[in-house]
Formats: C-alpha cells, structure tokens, sequence
C-alpha cells in the first residue's frame, strides 16, 4: 500500500536567480545564479550531488536533453535528466528529485529549472507544433485565448456581467503587483493603480495586458535529501515535501459535453491527491500561503475555487473582499506570482516553492507573512480544457 | 419541344462569401487618382476572407447543391475555375473528397477561360451518363484601382446533373463558338486580367457573336412563340445581356439580373449563379437560356421540367442573404494579397504539413469524419483507437459532423496570436449529439457571438505555408445568420 510522499523528504537547499528581461545573461548564468545560491544554502559541494532534473519547457531555451545543463554546470559522469511538461515543468523537476531520494536511489539530488524567453524575440510565447495530426486541424491560439475562454464560462455558469468579472480579474492582478513591488528578485516591481489594469488594451477577450503575467528569464532550483541526512549536515526545523500531485488531460473536457468551461478538472484533481497525501482536510484555514499558477487573472480566480478555497461562484467576491491579499485571510502570490516575480517556464514551479521555503524559515523579508506553516504551490501547463496541473505542499517538519 | 430527354439538372447550390465591400468605399480610396471610379461605386462586390479559395467556395457550393441528397450517388465531379489555386494537384478531387465523395468518383478540373464553367455543364449533359456534380468558383481579384476591381465578384454556383424522374430542368441542347476574339486574358502566373475596350467586346463581339449562336440552337429547339424565355448571359459587360435579348426578342423583364448590385462578376461561375437564378425563379415549362462570352461562348438551353423540390438548401438568393457589409478597403487589399502587412514573429511559424498524416486522416480533416464508439456511442472528434470518453479501444465508427446542430460553449477573441483577419475567435464547439471541438470561429459579424450563439460550418484555409506554398483546409465554425 502506497504510503504517499509526506515527510519522507527535505529540502537541503534552494536558490532562484533574478527574474525578468535578463538581456545580459544566457541560460548558463541563470542556472549558475540559482545553483549557486543553492548550493551555499545547502552547504554542501556539487560533488554531494548525485542526480539531477532538469525542468526546461521550450527546445529553444537550451535545446534537448540535459547535456547543455550537465555542460553549464559541469555535473560529470551523474545522471542527469530533462523533463518537460509545458508549464507544470519546474515542478516535474522536483518531483523526479524528491522520488529519487524517496525511493532510497540516492541521498541528495537536485531539482534545477531554466527558460530563456527573452532570446525568443516574442513578446509573449511563442507558438508551438503540436503534432503532425493536430497541426492539421487544431487552432494555433495563443495562451491567453486558451485562458480566456474561462471567462466565457465562468460568466455563463455563475450569471456574473462582463463589467463584474473584469473588475475581479482586474484585482486580481492589483493584488500581485502590490506584492511584486516588495520583492527585490521580481520581474515586475511596481504598483499598478486599478484604473490602469482595467483600460489596458486587450489580448484575449476579456484580458488586457494587465492580465497577463511577465514572460521572463530565469532559473531556480532545490536540493533534497532525506530528513535524516538534513539533520547530519546541520540542519534544523525541516522544511520538508507534504504532497506532489500531477493530473493530465486525456480528452475528456474538450471532447465530451461534461464540462461547463468554468472550472479546471485538473487542478481538482491533483488538489485531492494532495491534501489526502499531506493529510489537509480544510485548506482554506491549514494552508499558510498559496502560490498558483496565475498566468492569467482568470486563470487565479477560478483556481480558487479548484482548490477549494472559495466556494463555486464566490472566487471574484472573495478576491474582490480581499482575502487573497498580503494581509488578508489567506495570502496568494505573496511573491508577486507568475503576474510580477515573472513565468520562466521551466523555473516556475521552483520558483513557488523557493517562496513559501523563505516564508517558513521566516527569510521573506518585506513580505514576510506571520507564522507560516504549509504552502501549496500550483502549476497549470497547456490550457484549462487540455492541459497538466501540477500540485506541491511543503511545510515544517511534523506540521 | 424538340428533345425528349429527360437529361438534366436535378439540383443546384449556391455560395457567396459573406464579406461584401461597398463600392464606394473602394471608390473613396482611390479618389486622389482616379475620381472616374465613382461612376462606378453603386452597390457591392463580395470578396474572399483570408481562409477561402476556389475550393473552399466550390465545397460550399457543392454542400448546398447536394443537401438532402446522398454523396454516394455522385459518380463525378468536374471544378471549373480559371483562378483555382492549385496548377499540378487535382483541385476537383480536393472538393469531392470535402464532400466525402466516393472514392471511385471521377474529378476533372476545367479551365482555359471563363466560359469553362458552362462548358462543364454543357460537356456533363452531353456525356449523359451517371449523376455527376458540376462546380464553377472563381475568386476574382482585380488590380487596385482598375474598372475590374469595382465590378468583380467571388463565389461558387453548383449543380447536378444526370437522369432520372427527379430531373428539375431538362438539357434541351447546346451551341458553341470559338472564335479569336480575345475580349481579355491573363498569361499564366500573372495576377491580374487584361481587357480590351468594354465598346469594342460589345459591339463587335458580343452582338455580333452570340445572337447567331442562341438563333441556331432556339431554331433548332423550335419553340412555340408563347413560351417563357428566362435568358442571362455572363463576360459580356454591363448592358450587354439586355442589348442580346432584345435581338433575339425576350422581354426585359425576363433577363436574370446580372448580380452586379450585391455580388459583382464571379467569371467562370457567372453562368452557373444565372442558371440557379432562373432556376429559383422559373416555372415549370419556362426556358432557361444562359450564355456566357468568352473568345466566342457556349449557350444552353434548359426547360423546366417541375418545381424546385424544398431541401433546406441556401441557394444564390439565400447566400446573397447572407452578409456581412465591409467599408475598410484595406482589409480586401490585405486578404487578396495587394499589400503585405506586418505581422510580427508570429507570422513566421512553419506550417508544413505532414502528408504522410494528412492521408492517414483524409476522412477526418477533409470531410470532418469524427468517430463514434460503438461500445458508449459517445461522438467525438479526433477519432482516436482509444474512446475519449469510456475508454474502450478500437470501438470507433465514422460520423460525420458536417451537419450536426453546434453552439458556442466557451470562447475568446485572441488579438495575439496570428491571423490574417484579426481577432482569432476560437472557443469549445459543443455539438447536440455529444461530441465537442475545439475550432476557429470565422465570419463574426458586428453582432459578436457568446456562450449559446448556434454555429454552422465552413471548410476553409486552415494556414498557408508560405514556404512551400501547400494550405492547410479544414473546418470552421461559422455563426448562423
């Protein structure tokens, strides 16, 4: 009987490079930049390493397979692996990390993700192949189009105006770039007043620029080992993984009329494997801090009530109520989120855990949130009706 | 009446694109340079959307003339058009197998001149063989600023012909001529037409030519003088339709309306749309004789043989119906290709298509073929080994969707991602039988759509791949109008 991977494994150490248009570094520097801090906050040497994962979602960022990683930093004669699956990336990463050690296979392996988007010379994403078969009959629309259309049923399931969801949606983003502004490592650190976000020219119906997150450069990574092997090297009040949950499409959302276009099946997939693995039955008062993936507005609201902190139909009153605020009841995006910390694709996930490991060590500085216990990071790759949703809670040690 | 066959057409569709430029918009835009045009700027002329072609006008022709009928009763198709986009790929074979024509099916492509299109009509009523489809579509295009450009039009007119008690109008018979009198012509892989003077083509050719040949065959066909005489003639120029019935002694009243008001000269189709014009006003024992001009001409003669039965087709008036009225000259400039605009990095994606896969999935991509799993009957589209909804492998049965009632499910205007035609509407199609799609919705009126907006569909360009210059058609959504 499956046991769950629950306290089974520590984080030794974690960094994250600067995010955002980093014109003066490549893919090398970033992963350097966070391999480094890493590795000092671990306190170990790269020797110590045994197996690495490397999460990068576009070929173009450093192209196939984990060579031009293992070649960066030079991680000889170890196996090194590259995992990609689309935004959920960086928390694959971790995840092939973290069962590694769990399984007994090694003692400390590393989980280190990358995107150098800024060397696509796109504004946002690029656009993908999807298969010789799909090619021929699928449209090629862009990510936020893929998003919007939630805001089309979300309007329609709970008979909310255009005008009203466009207001929450707008708060939404607010929220983050008042976050943002307090982070010295974000893409985006400025406030942005409410009027701005709700005039901003539009990408996808309903979203405006504002709505978008950062496409960034970027790099972050963990390393993990077992509780025990943490204590040895000297560390104390252990951070440690609580749940790992992934869930993929297979077709059914956007092939059959069972669902209503207002919600994401994955992410309530994978949220009930996570808390029945980390042993939450009421996450909106156990969980510290959330960071989701919020790639859109639309896409954090409606993933407040997937996760099952807002009730159906009641996210936009809550986010417009405030409590996914800083000072709220419970924080979302205290980083600034994908929205201002900024979405290198394959670094995000890390990125979400590298935020609540601060937050639980109490090293969060201005943004530093009281007594934090567990926080849930959340990935959503490819679109709401076809795509994969990632899940990871860690927490202190016995929480 | 002189022939007792009873070989004929048994019926017809229609298809004009929806977009519809003003002329006076055209004729606004070039005003600086040419104030002359405005003599022209009465009405207006429909033009393609970025995503349809000669075959994809000719698909939905062809769509309209078969509906109620069964595709597998179609023993041929011949294309006629002198602008189809293909020069070494059977482009017939391409509509017949849109319209999941049977495999054994003959397809000929007819071109040379705009008179193809009734010659092709004429060469099938002559062959008096098995049922066959005949399309003429032409995607007219004239240089900016010329006299073409305001009075060409775009569409498809189809109709089917063969034998049998179900036969509408009759082929009563056939005159030709071939004469070098080169009204216009475009060298091959050139864009535009050349044509002599408009005075010259009407008073040496069109009144001298054709009058001759219609008095031959309507003496050969020996009519009572009481009969009702439905005549229409394309290629000749304004005017010159009337200025032959009054020879020939046909009433003005009983000339087809040229459809210079709301469609403009679609060439090789123009005579196919007059034939259906009459054959959607004519009654039985009324004469339909249509001509069409070009290096001489073919003229036909039909006779009415019964009323149009009621098959839910669109027809040339309901297509003309169907509209959707553009001002912003630029956009046809855009769509045809005149100006290049820019586009961004997104433009730059290679399309290249598998052909390999395309093969693989013919049924599907050109025929929008779904599949049905015979163990949950549920409908879904791809059709994969595995059911997309209770799993069961290798269950799947074809099913067409072409024709199954569709709504808007979820939805977004994308003015990201590349298109020709910003916004990108794309949004969930939910069917009434179950399945649900993923689709471009095309042809969004000022009236938007949103979650519940009934939706029909349209085979279109899905990319063009600029680099080897190979579309990529497949289906789109289409709101009902």
């Amino acid at each position: 009987m499956a046991t769950g991977i629950k306290d089974k494994v520590a984080i030794l150490g974690m960094g994250c490079s600067n995010f955002g248009e980093r014109w003066d570094v490549g893919y090398e520097h970033l992963l350097n930049e966070s391999f480094s801090e890493a590795l000092s906050d671990a306190g170990i040497e790269r020797k110590q390493i045994e197996a690495v994962w490397l999460g990068s979602a576009l070929e173009r960022s450093l192209g196939n397979s984990a060579i031009p990683a293992a070649t960066a930093l030079r991680l000889e004669g170890i196996p090194v692996t590259r995992v990609e699956n689309m935004c959920a990336t960086g928390t694959e990463a971790l995840r092939g990390a973290v069962y590694a050690v769990a399984s007994g296979a090694v003692d400390i392996a590393l989980a280190i993700g990358v995107e150098k988007l800024k060397d696509t010379g796109y504004g946002g994403l690029p656009t993908l192949g999807k298969g010789t078969l799909n090619d021929i009959w699928m449209p090629y629309s862009s990510a936020p189009a893929g998003f919007a259309q939630l805001a089309a049923g979300y309007r329609a399931k709970h008979g909310i105006s255009k005008e009203d969801l466009k207001k929450a949606i707008g708060r939404v983003s607010w929220k983050s770039h008042q976050n943002g502004a307090k982070n010295p490592k974000a893409h985006l650190r400025k406030a942005v007043e409410m009027e701005t976000i709700l005039k901003a020219p539009i990408i996808a119906e309903p979203l405006g620029v504002f709505d978008c997150c950062g496409v960034s450069d970027g790099s972050a990574c963990a390393i993990v080992t077992t509780p025990a092997i943490a204590r040895a090297l000297g560390k104390k009040d252990l951070i440690t993984i609580k749940a790992l949950q992934l869930s993929a499409s297979a077709g059914r959302e956007w092939g059959t009329s069972s669902w209503d276009g207002s919600y994401v099946q994955n992410t309530r997939n994978a949220a009930k494997a996570a808390y029945k693995e980390a042993g939450i039955s009421n996450p909106r008062k156990e969980l510290s801090a959330m960071e989701v993936h919020d790639c859109f507005s639309i896409t954090e609201l409606v993933t407040m009530e997937d996760l099952g902190v807002s009730e159906d139909g009641h996210a936009w009153r809550d986010v417009l109520d405030g409590v996914f605020d800083a000072d709220g009841e419970i924080p979302c995006q205290i980083d600034g989120g994908l929205k201002c910390f900024g979405h290198p694709i394959g670094a995000s996930g890390l990125r979400m855990v590298y935020e609540h490991y601060l937050q639980l060590q109490g090293r969060a500085g201005a943004r530093q949130l009281k007594n934090p216990q567990l926080g849930l990071s959340h990935n959503l790759g490819g679109v709401p009706y076809n795509g994969v949703c990632a899940i990871s809670i860690v927490g202190l040690e016995g929480r | 009446m002189t022939n007792s066959s009873t070989f004929g057409i048994k019926s017809f569709g229609a298809y004009i694109p929806r977009r519809r430029m003003l002329r006076s918009a055209i004729a606004a835009a070039h005003a600086w340079s040419h104030p002359s045009l405005k003599g022209l700027a009465k009405g207006e002329r429909s033009f393609c959307n970025w995503d349809e072609d000669v075959i994809t006008m000719a698909v939905e022709a062809g769509r309209d003339c078969l509906r109620g009928l069964s595709s597998s009763d179609i023993a041929g198709i011949a294309l006629a058009s002198t602008t189809a986009p293909y020069a070494d790929l059977n482009n017939a074979m391409v509509v017949g197998a849109a319209l999941s024509l049977p495999t054994e099916s003959s397809a000929n492509d007819w071109s040379g001149s705009t008179r193809s299109g009734l010659s092709a009509v004429i060469g099938a009523c002559r062959a008096a063989g098995d049922d066959v489809l005949v399309v003429a579509s032409e995607q007219r295009s004239g240089k900016p600023a010329s006299a073409q450009e305001m009075n060409y039009g775009c569409g498809a007119g189809a109709v089917t012909i063969g034998t049998g008690d179900d036969v509408i109008a009759k082929f009563l018979g056939a005159e030709t001529l071939s004469v070098p009198f080169i009204n216009s012509f475009r060298k091959a892989g050139e864009r535009f037409d050349y044509g002599w003077e408009e005075r010259w083509i009407r008073d040496e050719g069109v009144s001298k030519l054709i009058p001759g040949a219609a008095k031959r065959l309507l003496s050969r066909l020996n009519l009572a003088p009481d009969r009702t005489i439905w005549f229409g003639m394309s290629g000749g120029g304004a005017g010159a339709d009337k200025l032959v019935a009054k020879v020939l002694k046909i009433a003005p009243e009983q000339v087809l309306p040229d459809l210079q008001a709301q469609v403009g000269d679609t060439g090789t189709a123009q005579p196919l749309l007059l034939l259906i014009s009459a054959l959607e006003c004519a009654k039985p024992g009324d004469i339909i004789l249509i001509a069409s001009f070009a290096q001489g001409g073919e003229i036909a003669a039909f006779e009415m043989s019964k009323p149009v039965p009621a098959t839910g087709r669109c027809g040339l008036a309901g297509s003309i119906a169907k509209r959707i009225e553009e001002t912003a000259y630029l956009k046809l400039l855009a769509f045809e290709g005149h100006v290049e605009l820019e586009w961004g990095m997104r433009a730059e994606t290679d399309n290249k298509t598998a052909l390999t896969q395309l093969y693989r999935s013919a049924d599907q991509i050109l025929g929008f073929v779904g599949g049905q799993c015979s163990s949950c009957q549920q409908i879904q589209f791809p059709r994969m080994p595995a059911c997309v909804n209770c799993g069961a492998l290798n269950t799947q049965k074809p099913y067409s969707l072409l024709d199954v009632p569709a709504k808007v499910q979820t939805y977004t205007a994308d003015w990201l991602q590349y298109t020709p035609a910003p916004p990108l509407y794309v949004g969930l199609v939910q069917f009434e039988a179950g399945a649900r799609v993923l689709m471009e919705i095309v042809d969004v009126g000022p009236q938007g759509i949103d979650v519940g907006t009934p939706l029909e569909f349209a085979f279109r360009i899905k990319e063009q791949d600029r680099m080897r210059h190979f579309d990529r058609y497949f289906w789109k959504a289409v709101p009902v109008i």
